[in-house]
């Protein structure tokens, strides 16, 4: 019983906090309501018996990728999102454009229920006769994502081993190397 | 509620106190150690030995304004230290203290001595360090200060360089003791190679050692590499613009992490309550593992009165082009001889 309402009292703070994270006016809040969202996911994960899951999400989430957003916002010493000018004609700001999310987030929505209704029909839980202990063993996860996904897992790195490169490349100033 | 819940309870409340009073400890400790290293006394005149100085300046703290600038972001401001303080708190949670015991027969069963214990206790440890930053990041942002702005942003930079280089030499060790308990690690240590030389880890990883304290020091910000608070162009770095109980967070916060950081590294490298088998015997390991931490916080202290302060840049390229490299090529080496010998 208990843990049902920690459940529902830890989703509901994931759900909120990624609700306010695009009501917020303020970059910084922003970011840290994104935090405040991938911690609470992390205590799921945590109940859900997979405390790898949950550490690697805090460790890579929120301890690597959000610290750098963090910093991109107080480099770039973004200003409050309010209603300047130069807001307002942004091009995103355009009828057509917000009509054309609206049809993409309704149509996202739908397919989220699709998906949650066509997985109740699905008794073994996703990666085959995995259960609790294995889910929670880092030995059985690095075999599982070696060996049977070694190929996504080999070409997602090389995908951003290319996005680091072209991150650098963008960020050099161009001229002769000093 | 039963014996054993209750008697868990009781060992992570004294935990905890003792992490409080590790601060004060430390202060004194701290000024002590300068005053020594610079011929001169240090506090003397509160208590014997000036031992009640750390009480009279947490008295003092408590008494002074807490200020706020007009332009600060007030709740990210409030937010900032209690991040620091509450992470350095939460980081020493799965920080194993000693062997089991019963406490000299008292109980039936033993317990482990340790606030929680994870299988996945390093990283724990390491996903709790990584998010201190936040709380410095968060106080030179919200500060509205030019000197806290630039503390907060050398922090951030410095503790991602670092982490890198911290988190591969944690992993060479994980490697070598085929887990990622930390209760595990430390028994996998046990013992003597030809009965004399204790069978540590650092003596089979010296390298990941040295780089560990390194990127130690780095990740706490003390001096050599303390950039983010250095007093001769930031004033005070990212906790210019903070008074009273606020500021005092976050010096609590960083001997709390110095002493997190020595408690991983007798764990993970000194053998933890492991090499006095006398005090083994009679069920006083958690003296032996207090002894090594109160070592390895002498070092630091050591380091930060004699080393004087890097420039920014060479840190940045310190890291980067030396020490994470030589992390890189120590795990590669340390899983090639584990690779070859074990399996």
């Amino acid at each position: 019983m208990s843990e049902t309402i920690i459940f529902y009292l830890l989703s509901g703070l994931a759900i909120g906090a990624s609700a306010l994270v695009i009501g917020q006016r303020n970059p910084m809040y922003s970011v840290m309501l994104l935090i405040a969202s991938f911690g609470a996911l992390a205590a799921l994960y945590i109940q859900l018996d997979a405390p790898f899951v949950a550490v690697a999400q805090i460790i890579i989430y929120a301890g690597a990728i959000m610290v750098l957003f963090l910093f991109v916002v107080m480099l770039l010493n973004a200003p409050q999102e309010d209603a300047a000018e130069w807001d307002q004609l942004h091009p995103l700001r355009q009828r057509g454009v917000a009509r054309f999310g609206a049809i993409l987030a309704a149509l996202l929505v739908v397919q989220l229920a699709w998906a949650l209704f066509e997985i109740a029909e699905y008794e073994a839980p996703v990666g085959g006769q995995a259960d609790a202990a294995a889910v929670s063993s880092v030995r059985e996860l690095g075999r599982v994502l070696f060996e049977r996904h070694a190929f996504a897992f080999e070409a997602t790195s090389i995908l951003i081993l290319v996005a680091m490169v072209g991150a650098v490349v963008l960020a050099r100033k161009e001229g002769p190397l000093s | 509620m039963d014996l054993r819940f209750a008697v868990q309870l009781g060992i992570i409340g004294f935990i905890f106190f003792m992490l409080i009073n590790a601060s004060a400890i430390l202060v004194l400790a701290e000024r002590k150690v300068m005053g020594f290293m610079q011929q001169r006394y240090g506090p003397y005149l509160v208590g014997p030995w000036g031992l009640l100085q750390p009480l009279a300046d947490i008295v003092k703290l408590l008494m002074k304004e807490e200020l706020r600038p007009r332009g600060a972001d007030k709740w990210l401001f409030t937010l900032a230290p209690i991040l620091s303080v509450t992470a350095a708190f939460a980081a020493f949670a799965t920080v194993p203290v000693g062997a089991e015991t019963t406490f000299f027969g008292l109980l039936d069963e033993p317990v482990k001595l340790g606030a929680a214990d994870v299988n996945v206790g390093v990283l724990v440890v390491f996903a709790i360090t990584s998010m201190g930053v936040y709380g410095i990041v968060l106080a030179g942002w919200s500060s509205n200060s030019k000197y806290s702005l630039m503390g907060g942003l050398r922090a951030s930079a410095q503790m991602i360089s670092y982490e890198l280089a911290y988190a591969t030499s944690l992993a060479a060790v994980i490697l070598l003791a085929g887990s990622l308990s930390i209760r595990e690690v430390v028994d996998a240590q046990a013992g003597f190679w030809y009965q004399i030389v204790p069978r540590w880890y650092v003596f089979l990883q010296p390298i990941g050692f040295i780089i560990y304290v390194i990127a130690g020091v780095a990740e706490t910000n003390r001096a050599p590499f303390d950039f983010p608070e250095a007093e001769q162009e930031l004033v005070a770095g990212y906790n210019t613009e903070y008074s009273s109980v606020r500021f005092a967070l976050f010096p609590q916060a960083e001997y709390i992490n110095m002493a997190t950081m020595s408690a991983v590294a007798t764990d993970l490298y000194l053998g933890g309550w492991h090499g006095i088998p006398l005090l083994d015997e009679y069920g006083l390991s958690w003296v032996t593992f207090l002894l090594k931490v109160g070592l390895l916080l002498f070092t630091y202290i050591w380091v930060r009165w004699t080393v004087p302060r890097y420039r920014y840049d060479q840190l940045m390229s310190f890291g980067w082009k030396w020490l994470f490299p030589a992390s890189v090529i120590n795990l590669l080496v340390t899983a090639a001889v584990v690779l070859y010998f074990n399996v």
